[in-house]
């Protein structure tokens, strides 16, 4: 620790501080733009500049180092100054350099509101401007369909390319030409390709990068901004719903330090168009093979009429990838009290809701993975299954004390790894201690065996993922303190109704089996829209978009999207997040859960609740670990081992990732066009690649 | 200084490859350089690059050396375009004329010469003459204010140049016979051209 004096105030700060983080910790604030915390340090906006005291100039306080500060001529701490008249004009002198080619278009600016450029003139700048001979000009670079430029406004803080660099790991953004004919551009302009590059709109302090769904929708201002979690994927990303009136506008990421930092993937983020189209506004019945509009009335009694005579084994249940906890929960009551105990939620058949949560969770959690120094991916491409996750890989490699070793399909992970095979031979090898990646993981304080959902997903899934968990516990992957054995589940519905026990009771069927012709009369989809119904069930299809589900089904009663619903989700290391209501549901749409309600009263099976409190209650009666919001509730260790003892034969064949396209994994995505361009630009990029 | 682009498609052979020279050394060039580090190497290679290529740098050139190197092809990229030793438009076969214009230069006469280039090759720099054989462009201090004006062609400066005797040495560029490189006007080095004003006496 080092005695500074800042602003007339002592401070003790770690040495490895920058003068920048000491100023902070002191309480002084530091105007900046190319300085990020979470980049590394350019020192080229000079906007952060403090006087230090015997120093015949002011320095950047974000590249000098507080053991670069030398003590005053008896010893006396370095003394600091934010705030004196030197500083002062110094920020007013590089602000009015700021200004002189940065444009004055705010009013036309979709950064207007929240910009740092825009703030910061107005905290540091002076009024008026002496450049009086003609702004430079530059061209707008075309950088893909999401990140629109105005490369006027840019003022090459650089941000963009370390980021892009750094975070994403394709390193595609540089910068051309020196001095004032300094311009940001990719080569060529070739589209950005990373699927984080919607970060480079929140990076940017200005409005050069902005972007380009979202282009002139709306202004900061004007919208009603709801705390909310992502469910595209597993990871649970924390995010900001801004909606204007009933309509979702933008997606932004709000900062939670243990799962995405302050990044969200490009699906979370523009995802939000396929909120507005393709959506089912009201119930429809199938009748002479057509869907037909019907009223909520109706389509209870079509339900009733089809469910109420048969047999309540021959009722079953597939939960979709976007459900929340509350609708599985009253549905799982719902068949209950049918007699039925057929439920599945989609590509969950291998892991078992009753050997424990150690057994389907990400046990060493997200931030865990900035403490691994070895990891193991099996059968997983994380950069498509989780991108946010992957940038927290990358971090941890970049510091170089991870180790990766891959088993599974040859991808661009954006970090280098040692590839160990393609397939069930190459882990059973490898559980069997042989290869020299078997040592580094027997050697590693915290090593880390990521499963991916798709090992799971095999029909053999039950096997692998046994074969993985004894991998785990062989290498020493296991221990006190230390649990790394971590299923990467792709969905953010899975392991909410693992939780729950949303999956096949005492003689229920697997989701397998309710696929197979013949085995059920009524099938309920809640939002499954990745199953291959049988012709002759009947399906109630629950959900909220015309998909694929909604296509085969017999009556569709329309639900809410994750925006429009207060709803628990748990995310893939099993911690449980409250999803916020930023808008209402279409039309006659309702919330899931009230759906599932009034069907039972219409079924004479009436559930318990009459509202979402009462609906919580009875859920955390049942499962109270769900209560504890933004906890985990850990695995116990033990369960892994009768996991591994299970044992199974595995096939040959090689592992591959269940997420064939990023950008079109779930029925939102599916109607969005702008993740349709996103998917054709990288399916351009798959085919001139293979060439 | 203006914006820097790389040449328009049509000018842009459609790929390139060093010599085994040129390959060979660029890998001694590597060696120089920690495991890793190869990315160093990256102006000498280039700049042996735009010899190979006839004088500037193609798009080409700029993703060859980026594959050499293990490097993102936009890194190469943003050196190729900082650095205006890197010319990124054909240049003329014969020559291509740097003509210093910095004061002092410009003091003793570097207007007359860029008059020369403006008559002679091209009224714009960056420009081929008709021939394709000479281009010319205007650069900051070459450091040989003592023997101002000067200008330097491919490896070599010409010194104290008048219009007569920088024609000259255009014209023997042009003959394919150039002249010594050095000061023009007959003096030595940069020795006075009156002769030795000091240390005549030997004691």
């Amino acid at each position: 620790m080092t005695k500074l004096i800042i602003d007339g105030k002592e401070i003790d700060v770690p040495a490895e501080y920058t003068l920048l983080q000491a100023c902070e910790a002191a309480g002084a604030e530091i105007p900046r733009f190319c300085y990020h915390e979470r980049l590394s340090i350019a020192g080229n906006c000079r906007m952060c500049l403090v006087e230090v005291k015997g120093g015949p100039k002011p320095v950047a306080s974000c590249a000098w180092g507080v053991r670069d500060c030398r003590p005053g001529p008896k010893g006396e701490p370095p003394e600091i100054s934010t705030r004196s008249p030197m500083v002062k004009k110094a920020r007013e002198g590089v602000m009015e350099f700021l200004l002189i080619n940065h444009p004055l278009d705010c009013p036309i600016c979709d950064q207007g509101g929240e910009c740092d450029l825009q703030d910061q003139a107005m905290g540091y700048g002076v009024d008026t401007s002496r450049f009086a001979e003609n702004k430079r000009a530059v061209e707008d670079k075309y950088l893909g369909a999401l990140v629109k430029t105005s490369m006027n406004r840019c003022i090459q803080c650089t941000r963009c390319v370390r980021f892009s660099a750094e975070i994403c790991g394709a390193p595609e953004m540089g910068a051309t030409g020196r001095g004032e004919d300094m311009e940001i551009t990719t080569y060529l302009e070739h589209a950005l390709t990373s699927e984080l590059q919607g970060n480079l709109v929140d990076i940017c302090p200005v409005g050069a990068l902005t972007s380009k769904p979202y282009a002139f929708a709306a202004r900061p201002w004007e919208l009603g901004k709801t705390q909310s979690v992502d469910v595209m994927d597993g990871v649970g990303s924390a995010i900001r719903v801004d909606s204007r009136g009933r309509e979702v506008m933008r997606i932004l990421p709000r900062l939670n330090e243990a799962v995405n930092e302050e990044w969200i993937s490009d699906k979370t983020r523009h995802v939000v168009d396929g909120l507005r189209t393709q959506r089912l506004d009201r119930p429809y019945i199938r009748a002479n093979g057509k869907l037909r509009a019907a009223t909520w009335q109706e389509a209870f009694a079509a339900i009733a009429a089809k469910a109420g005579r048969i047999d309540g084994k021959r009722i079953g249940a597939i939960a979709g990838d976007l459900a929340a906890v509350e609708e599985m929960f009253a549905l799982k009551e719902l068949l209950a009290k049918c007699g039925s105990a057929n439920l599945a939620v989609q590509g969950a058949d291998a892991f078992d809701a009753k050997a424990g949560r150690a057994s389907y969770i990400f046990n060493p959690t997200i931030a865990g993975i900035d403490q691994a120094d070895a990891l193991l991916i099996i059968g997983s491409n994380p950069r498509v299954e989780a991108a946010v996750l992957n940038a927290r890989i990358r971090k941890r490699w970049r510091t170089g004390q991870l180790n990766i070793g891959v088993i599974g399909a040859r991808a661009d992970l954006t970090y280098d790894y040692d590839y160990l095979g393609a397939g069930a031979d190459s882990l059973g090898e490898l559980a069997g201690g042989k290869g020299a990646f078997a040592d580094v993981l027997r050697s590693a304080k915290h090593p880390i065996v990521l499963v991916g959902s798709s090992v799971a997903g095999r029909h053999d899934g039950a096997a692998a993922l046994a074969l993985a968990a004894k991998l785990a516990l062989d290498l020493g992957a296991v221990k006190d303190g230390w649990n790394g054995f971590a299923v990467l589940q792709d969905t953010a519905s899975r392991v909410g109704a693992l939780d729950i026990g949303f999956a096949p009771g005492v003689g229920g069927l697997t989701a397998a089996q309710m696929m197979t012709f013949g085995t059920l009369d009524v099938l309920f989809l809640l939002g499954a829209d990745e199953i291959k119904v049988p012709d002759d069930t009947f399906v109630v299809y629950i959900g909220t978009h015309g998909d694929r589900g909604a296509h085969r089904a017999d009556v569709i009663l329309p639900g809410a999207a994750y925006t429009e619903k207060s709803g628990i989700y748990v995310n893939t290391e099993g911690r449980v997040q409250i999803a916020g209501r930023a808008a209402f549901p279409p039309g006659e749409a309702r919330e899931d859960w009230a759906i599932i309600r009034a069907l039972s009263e219409t079924l004479g099976k009436k559930l318990p609740y009459d509202s979402l409190g009462a609906l919580r209650a009875a859920i955390f009666k049942v499962v109270p670990h769900l209560m504890r919001v933004d906890q985990i509730e850990a695995g116990n260790p033990a369960d892994l081992k009768t996991l591994a003892g299970k044992g199974g034969s595995v096939e040959k064949g090689p592992f591959r990732s269940t997420v064939e396209d990023f950008y079109l994994t779930n029925p939102i995505a599916r109607a969005s066009a702008v993740m349709a361009e996103c998917s054709r630009l990288a399916s351009g990029r798959l085919l001139t690649a293979a060439e | 200084m203006s914006v820097r682009r790389l040449a328009p498609k049509e000018l842009q052979p459609a790929s390139f490859a060093f010599s085994d020279e040129n390959l060979d050394w660029a890998k001694n060039e590597i060696a120089k350089y920690p495991p890793g580090r190869q990315a160093s190497a990256a102006i000498a290679i280039l700049w042996r690059v735009q010899e190979q290529n006839e004088g500037w740098v193609s798009e080409a050139a700029i993703r060859t050396v980026a594959d050499l190197l293990e490097m993102p092809y936009i890194r190469m990229l943003e050196i190729a375009t900082f650095y205006t030793m890197f010319q990124l438009q054909p240049v003329g076969r014969k020559a291509h004329v740097q003509v210093c214009g910095t004061t002092p230069c410009r003091l003793r006469g570097a207007a007359d010469l860029i008059e020369v280039c403006q008559s002679r090759i091209h009224h714009d720099p960056f420009h081929l003459s008709k021939d394709g054989d000479f281009s010319w462009e205007e650069v900051e201090c070459l450091g040989a204010c003592v023997n101002a004006p000067m200008v330097l062609i491919w490896k070599d400066t010409y010194e104290d140049l008048t219009k007569e005797s920088f024609g000259r040495v255009l014209d023997g560029f042009a003959a394919g016979e150039p002249p010594r490189p050095g000061p023009q006007n007959g003096r030595q080095f940069s020795a006075p051209i009156t002769g030795p004003t000091t240390l005549k006496e030997a004691t």
